[in-house]
């Protein structure tokens, strides 16, 4: 696109001919706009707390020349700009900066804590698509065109109670009940696979019963579609007019709401790592939070924000692939 | 002027969710006003002989560090509970829905970027925003409420600019616009009222969720702090405990399912009293299915009666769906090969129904009944079901009315061509999409190879419906059944489909039903047609017949109605007074008697068979003959309108 006149031409037909490759530049022009956005709140977070930080969190006793030491080792003695440009360039560079509190590197803690709550989030999001979908796929078959009328109102009732208790209740309840009553698990702590089963079980329930109450309501949607009754027109196995025909269907809107589960789990391990005594990112936020150690609070935010774009992004291109009509529509 | 009414309250307490959500509601927000006064000095009392009790008889939820009762805490702590949610919510509402509505007031580009900054802060959990604003804010109640009303003001801003953008696309803001009504009292006035329901209900949405969001900050420490005491605040302690005296979390856990419980349920059956109300079904069906009376009529005028050589061979067939609905009544229809039989009627007339019930296409709800259903001389009841399938989806081809929603969104054109070849003979992928693109030719789609790559929505309207003609004729179509072919399209598309409908016909040889609405459409195609009205067959004629002396007063007016290049632009177009019956009636005379300008007493008492008039004519109407046709003067003459009415 070098002459003027020319590159108007190509890039009109570019657009036209090529919805999908649209489709991704504007994704990626989104992402790549929202990290900047993340970025820059993130950076200005610890300028919008009212006073002093580093006083504030050392505390009224500590001594003048620690909190100097700290602001230069923080870099807030310099002029706005230079701070935001250090923050960006080491932002970029994977370097999240030292504590306020041990004046140690954040990077130590990260990378000994991410992998904990990644991993805590990434099975109970693996366990709700594996219960949430199947079910709820299941019932909208089994209790479609009103049959069925108790199956639905069983599975509405028990899975919309569920879906209403929050996950650090049902962690109480299942400490209570499996740890501190029948002790087949452990009541803290994340060593081997059995002390995985309650934390991943108070994580995953909650977003399971959601997810399948929405696979459900899309799944009823789907299977009254005329394209579904043209599919049966042409006299299809069953076999072919849910697999091909329904799923891919249903799966648009289950994988958009799946893309907020995610982001809401990754929540969640906040207060589940809290509940179980986990030394994952989570339960480092809150640490950092109550101690007033910012920058760790900044660094947090971070990588959670980035793992919630990027998981946004992703499901933007599965759906793309899915349901190429998502392209279009998105305009 | 607006087009929603606003939020009827009575209607919730017809569900009985939503007696009990506003139940539980309305006593949480009772104990949180009385709570304090009365159990606030019991809640404080210390008593050092009764620390960190469990059940006992004067503690029984237990007693905390400083042996306070734990039932009388749960009580008292609801006030601050449920106020501090409800602020938060509030709050955050009070932010949101300005910063929602402002896309749709600014300008478009400013408004886009207001709407991405909504999103962006949408995609984030509520919980993890809560505890970032928190912190930023300080610790304590004050900075629970402001981090969690900065959470969910995202949300309120992304539904009212969502339901502000369809409202501001509405005709009467347009209108309102035009008439120079300025931008504020436009909101005010004309806007906030009509997306003020869907709002009201994520307000109580909401509060369940600050509710327990709040619980969860006091349970992370960055809520409530000692000595005020939330829900969650005494969750915190009690969790410690629970090796001990496990009883202590039960108080607070249970008021807080219980709080944020019913202000979700009182929220979803707000959301589905508005979502049905839109839907407005009809609210009384009656209980018992109608019975009809089955009548066995003498067919005199039909040759080779065993059906056998016809395409299709349907007797007595009715349709009818549980509550008492039946739509098609008795109707039947004989198809001789290469045959194109018109059905015609108004909407609701039974139709579609028809067609699709001959095709084994109905929903699982409705029940089908016939005398005798002969498909290509074979009896369909008697074959098995892979038998039936077979024949089916090799010799009936279907054309539907709206070929965007009858085509599958996700799956490329040759997909779905292909795979009723692959199923139904075996063909490979590779040999069905290579028949595929040779339908796709034959149908007259421009460059078919490019094409069958494409989706649906890739296509334009007419496009789409060759394509499901090509998808009818994958398989050697006996019977063609084109439902409303050319309803859903512009009209110079609509001549070349039925053109290709007609050629398609000519060149296999297939028969073919075609239903419509519109007789001039199925006089153009058709030897023979069927008139439909209230779920019955009025009349069977052919065109001839139909064009110069139909019998029946319904088809002389459904011919008066259509407008030609003759009609007479000085009178009134015609129209056929009253409203046909719907598929509940049960009166015994003739559907039409009541719109008839012709009906008698006998038209109101007894219902007229399907009888011959002469060879290939048939009627129900005790007086055919009597409405001229091509004259809409019995249509226009206001006497007889009135009488036609009463």
């Amino acid at each position: 696109m070098t002459a003027a006149p020319a590159s108007i031409e190509t890039r009109k037909r570019w657009w036209a001919d090529r919805p999908r490759s649209a489709y991704l530049a504007r994704r990626l022009t989104r992402l790549a706009v929202s990290l900047v956005l993340l970025l820059t709140l993130t950076f200005a977070m610890i300028h919008l707390v009212s006073g002093d930080p580093v006083r504030s969190a050392l505390g009224l006793t500590a001594p003048a020349k620690l909190v100097a030491q700290r602001k230069a080792q923080l870099g807030l003695d310099k002029p706005l700009y230079q701070q935001y440009y250090d923050y960006v360039d080491r932002a970029v560079h994977g370097d999240f900066g030292t504590s306020i509190q041990s004046g140690e590197s954040i990077n130590l803690i990260v990378r000994t804590r991410l992998p904990t709550t990644l991993r805590l989030a990434g099975l109970a999001f693996l366990v709700a698509v594996l219960i949430g979908v199947p079910l709820g796929v299941l019932s909208a078959a089994l209790t479609r065109d009103g049959r069925r009328r108790y199956g639905e109102l069983a599975f509405t009732t028990t899975t919309g109670a569920f879906a209403s208790i929050p996950g650090f209740l049902l962690a109480v309840a299942f400490i209570y009940l499996f740890a501190v009553k029948w002790r087949f698990f452990p009541v803290a702590g994340d060593s081997g696979v059995k002390s995985y089963v309650l934390p991943i079980a108070a994580l995953a329930i909650g977003p399971a019963a959601a997810l399948a109450r929405i696979v459900r309501v899309e799944g009823l949607k789907v299977l009254d579609a005329d394209y579904i009754r043209t599919a049966r027109g042409k006299r299809l196995p069953a076999r072919l007019i849910y697999l091909r025909h329904a799923l891919p269907n249903m799966l648009t809107a289950t994988l958009t709401i799946s893309g907020l589960l995610l982001g809401g789990l990754i929540a969640g391990t906040v207060l589940i790592e809290s509940i179980f005594s986990w030394t994952g990112l989570g339960s480092t936020l809150v640490n950092s939070v109550t101690s007033k150690d910012y920058p760790s609070v900044q660094a947090v935010a971070l990588i959670f924000g980035f793992f919630i774009l990027v998981i946004n992004f992703v499901v933007d291109m599965l759906l793309a692939v899915i349901n190429p009509q998502s392209t279009i529509l998105d305009q | 002027m607006t087009g929603r009414r606003f939020l009827r309250w009575p209607d919730l307490f017809r569900s009985p969710v939503g007696v009990v959500a506003a139940l539980m509601v309305g006593s949480v927000l009772v104990l949180a006003l009385i709570g304090p006064p009365i159990w606030g000095h019991a809640a404080a009392k210390i008593d050092i002989s009764a620390v960190s009790q469990g059940s006992t008889a004067a503690h029984p939820l237990g007693t905390d560090v400083l042996g306070r009762d734990i039932l009388h805490r749960t009580l008292v702590a609801a006030r601050l509970s449920v106020f501090l949610a409800v602020l938060a919510s509030l709050l955050g509402a009070g932010v949101g829905i300005p910063i929602g509505v402002l896309p749709s007031l600014v300008g478009r580009r400013l408004g886009r970027l207001i709407t991405s900054a909504i999103n962006l802060a949408v995609a984030f959990p509520t919980l993890l925003l809560a505890i970032f604003v928190a912190s930023i804010v300080g610790l304590g109640a004050r900075g629970a409420v402001i981090g969690i009303a900065a959470a969910v003001a995202p949300y309120f801003a992304r539904l009212s600019q969502t339901l502000g953008a369809s409202v501001a696309g509405a005709d009467y803001i347009a209108a309102a616009r035009v008439l120079g009504i300025g931008r504020w009292r436009l909101m005010g006035r004309h806007m906030l009222p009509n997306v003020a329901e869907p709002l009201l209900l994520t307000l109580m949405l909401t509060m369940g969720d600050a509710l327990l969001a709040l619980a969860g900050l006091s349970l992370l420490g960055v809520g409530v702090q000692p000595p005020s005491y939330d829900w969650g605040g005494m969750l915190t302690e009690g969790i410690q405990r629970i090796y001990v005296t496990p009883i202590v979390v039960v108080g607070p856990a249970v008021a807080i399912i219980f709080a944020a419980l019913g202000f979700n349920l009182l929220g979803e059956s707000l959301a589905r009293r508005a979502a049905r109300r839109e839907g407005a079904l009809p609210r009384h069906l009656p209980a018992t299915p109608v019975v009809l009376p089955v009548e066995h009529h003498e067919r005199v005028d039909e040759p080779g009666d065993d059906g056998h050589g016809t395409v299709l061979d349907v007797r007595g067939l009715t349709v009818a769906f549980p509550g008492g609905s039946v739509p098609v009544r008795d109707v039947s229809i004989r198809v001789e090969p290469g045959e194109i039989v018109g059905i015609v009627g108004e909407s609701g007339s039974g139709k579609s129904l028809t067609a699709m019930a001959i095709a084994e296409l109905l929903p699982a709800r409705a029940q089908a009944t016939s005398e005798r259903r002969l498909l290509f001389g074979q009896d369909l009841a008697s074959l098995g079901n892979t038998g039936r399938r077979r024949l089916l989806g090799r010799s009936l081809a279907i054309v539907y009315q709206d070929p965007m929603a009858s085509l599958n969104p996700a799956l490329r054109i040759d997909r779905q061509l292909g795979e009723v070849a692959e199923v139904h003979e075996g063909l490979s992928r590779r040999e069905a999409r290579k028949r595929s693109v040779e339908r796709l030719r034959s149908v007259r789609i421009g460059s078919p190879e490019r094409r069958a790559r494409n989706y649906p929505h890739e296509l334009s309207g007419g496009m789409r419906q060759r394509v499901m003609i090509a998808m009818g004729l994958m398989g050697t179509p006996q019977l063609i059944i084109a439902d409303e072919p050319t309803t859903a399209l512009d009209v110079t598309v609509q001549q070349q489909i039925l053109k290709l409908l007609d050629d398609i016909g000519t060149s296999t040889g297939a028969a073919a039903i075609l239903i419509s609405h519109d007789i001039a459409v199925v006089s153009q195609l058709c030897q023979r047609v069927l008139v439909m009205y209230a779920g019955r067959v009025v009349e069977e004629l052919d065109i001839p017949t139909l064009v110069r002396q139909p019998a029946h007063p319904y088809t002389a007016a459904l011919l008066a109605s259509v407008p030609t290049m003759e009609s007479d632009r000085e009178r009134p177009l015609v129209s056929i007074p009253g409203r046909a019956v719907g598929p509940f009636d049960q009166s015994p005379g003739c559907p039409f008697a009541p719109r008839c300008p012709a009906a008698s007493a006998r038209c109101r008492d007894e219902l007229p068979e399907l009888t011959p008039l002469e060879s290939g004519h048939r009627v129900a109407c005790w007086h055919p003959n009597s409405v001229v046709p091509h004259d809409g003067s019995a249509w226009r003459d206001e006497s007889m309108r009135e009488d036609a009415l009463a």
